[in-house]
């Protein structure tokens, strides 16, 4: 992809979301931030479409400059290496800076992987590597992935990442390697386990609330009944895990 | 007839395999079991069906989400890794020595980690 078209894709998307800021703000009001994802699955018991992770992000406390969930995200997920040309590194969370161009408000949000109910990326796959899990989690099922990229293309959030070179220092419970498209988790790893994703730990602001939507009494749930969130591109019906608030 | 055949063919493969050593087949590998305790399964049968064993978990794991599989392969990595390289792999590997004289490759390796416990995992087994 070259700089320009990068370029152009970023500024639709940077668009597109301040397009939705119209949506009021609740300022004052606090995330809980640790609050657990949920009991450990018993081993043996495969995930349930009883439950669908989700996470909300409220955009007004997320300063801009500030870049620790995606730090976290790299150390949980060992994404440390050093690639040749800068746009080929791995980004699972990044972080992007917002201009409404009429009123001149700024805001800051990470962006990941929609985790959507309808994933483009999935439709697209040639193998089947690209996949939902029943509990919502979109993954790359690297062990048939054959690198094809189509699922970048599809994805309007430009949230998976090719690894365009060998790996050694992976971290063992977060396998990555070369040749394969991948993206954020969720962490996997981590929610199987009864934790919370890495980056959500690690927001110092406890601007991430990672939970069960299908939960009424999760806190993510009772937010959402009660606050004012978007999906980023609505528009598209993809009805995405990953909500924001005061976009 | 079929026992001359043998030896022949042993001879052959020796010479194709391992010419130092003639007549003898290739140098048996040298399969260490560093960590004493049980394997997942009798040896003889996790070293005719162990390959089946991962496939079949690695597709339960990632797709269907189960944790907690007999046949995880972190957990066979944390229990074969050598004591002194920490590895499955390198020189003398449990993992390494019998493919290299079998012949097999694995990509396993581009993506999964061979050293044990670099950083303690979840996956050998979910604690309940
Ligand atoms: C391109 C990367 C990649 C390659 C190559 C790869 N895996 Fe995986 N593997 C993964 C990912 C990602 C997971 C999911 C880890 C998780 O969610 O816990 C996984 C999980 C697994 C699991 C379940 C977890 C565990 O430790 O038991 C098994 C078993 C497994 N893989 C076996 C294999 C085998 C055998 C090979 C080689 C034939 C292989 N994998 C090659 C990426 C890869
Ligand atoms: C709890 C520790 C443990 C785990 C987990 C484990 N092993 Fe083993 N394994 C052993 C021990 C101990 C032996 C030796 C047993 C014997 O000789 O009867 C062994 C033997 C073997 C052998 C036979 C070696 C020979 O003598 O030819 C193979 C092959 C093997 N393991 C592969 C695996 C694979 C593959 C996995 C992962 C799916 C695995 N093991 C998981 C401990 C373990
Ligand atoms: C006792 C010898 C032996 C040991 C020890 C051994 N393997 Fe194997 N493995 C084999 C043989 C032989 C094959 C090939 C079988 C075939 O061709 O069908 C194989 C094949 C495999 C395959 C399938 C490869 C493919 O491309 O289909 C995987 C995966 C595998 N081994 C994993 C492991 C792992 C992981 C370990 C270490 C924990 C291990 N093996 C240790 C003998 C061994």
């Amino acid at each position: 992809m070259t700089g320009s078209q990068e370029k152009s894709r970023r500024t639709f998307l940077a668009a597109t979301v301040a397009g939705f800021g119209a949506v009021a703000l609740a300022p004052g009001l606090h995330l809980i931030a640790l609050s657990h994802a949920g009991a450990p699955r018993a081993a043996g018991e495969p995930a349930s479409s009883k439950v669908r992770w989700g996470m909300l992000i409220d955009t007004t406390k997320c300063a801009s400059g500030c870049d620790a969930c995606v730090k976290a995200c790299n150390t949980e997920n060992g994404i440390n290496e050093t690639v040749a040309d800068a746009r080929q590194g791995s980004q699972w969370i990044r972080k992007i800076d917002l201009k409404d161009q009429k009123t001149g408000r700024t805001h800051s949000l990470p962006m990941l992987c929609q985790h959507c109910e309808h994933p483009p990326c999935v439709d697209v796959c040639p193998t089947g590597a690209s996949m939902k899990r029943a509990d919502g989690i979109v993954l790359v099922d690297r062990h048939i992935c054959i690198g094809c990229r189509y699922c970048m293309m599809a994805c309007p959030f430009k949230a998976r990442s090719l690894v365009h070179q060998p790996l050694t220092e992976q971290n063992p419970e977060v396998p990555r390697g070369v040749g394969c498209v991948e993206s954020c988790t969720f962490c996997v790893h981590r929610v199987d386990k009864g934790q919370q994703p890495a980056c959500v730990e690690a927001c110092p602001e406890g601007a991430m609330v990672f939970g069960d939507l299908n939960d009424p009494k999760s806190a993510i749930s009772l937010r959402l009944a009660q606050e004012a969130s978007t999906q980023v591109r609505a528009d598209l019906k993809l009805n995405q895990g990953v909500r924001y608030q005061g976009i | 007839m079929t026992a001359r055949l043998c030896v022949l063919l042993a001879a052959l493969m020796g010479t194709v395999l391992a010419p130092t050593s003639v007549g003898a087949g290739a140098p048996k590998p040298n399969i260490r079991i560093e960590n004493p305790g049980q394997c997942i399964a009798p040896a003889e049968e996790m070293r005719r069906n162990h390959m089946e064993m991962l496939k079949h978990t690695r597709d339960r794991t990632l797709r269907l989400g189960i944790r907690g599989e007999k046949a995880s392969l972190n957990g066979c990595i944390e229990c074969h890794a050598s004591k002194t390289t920490g590895s499955v792999l390198g020189p003398g590997g449990f993992c390494q020595e019998c493919h290299a004289y079998a012949a097999v490759k694995l990509d396993c390796w581009d993506c999964h980690q061979p050293k044990a416990s670099l950083k303690t995992t979840g996956m050998a087994g979910v604690k309940p």
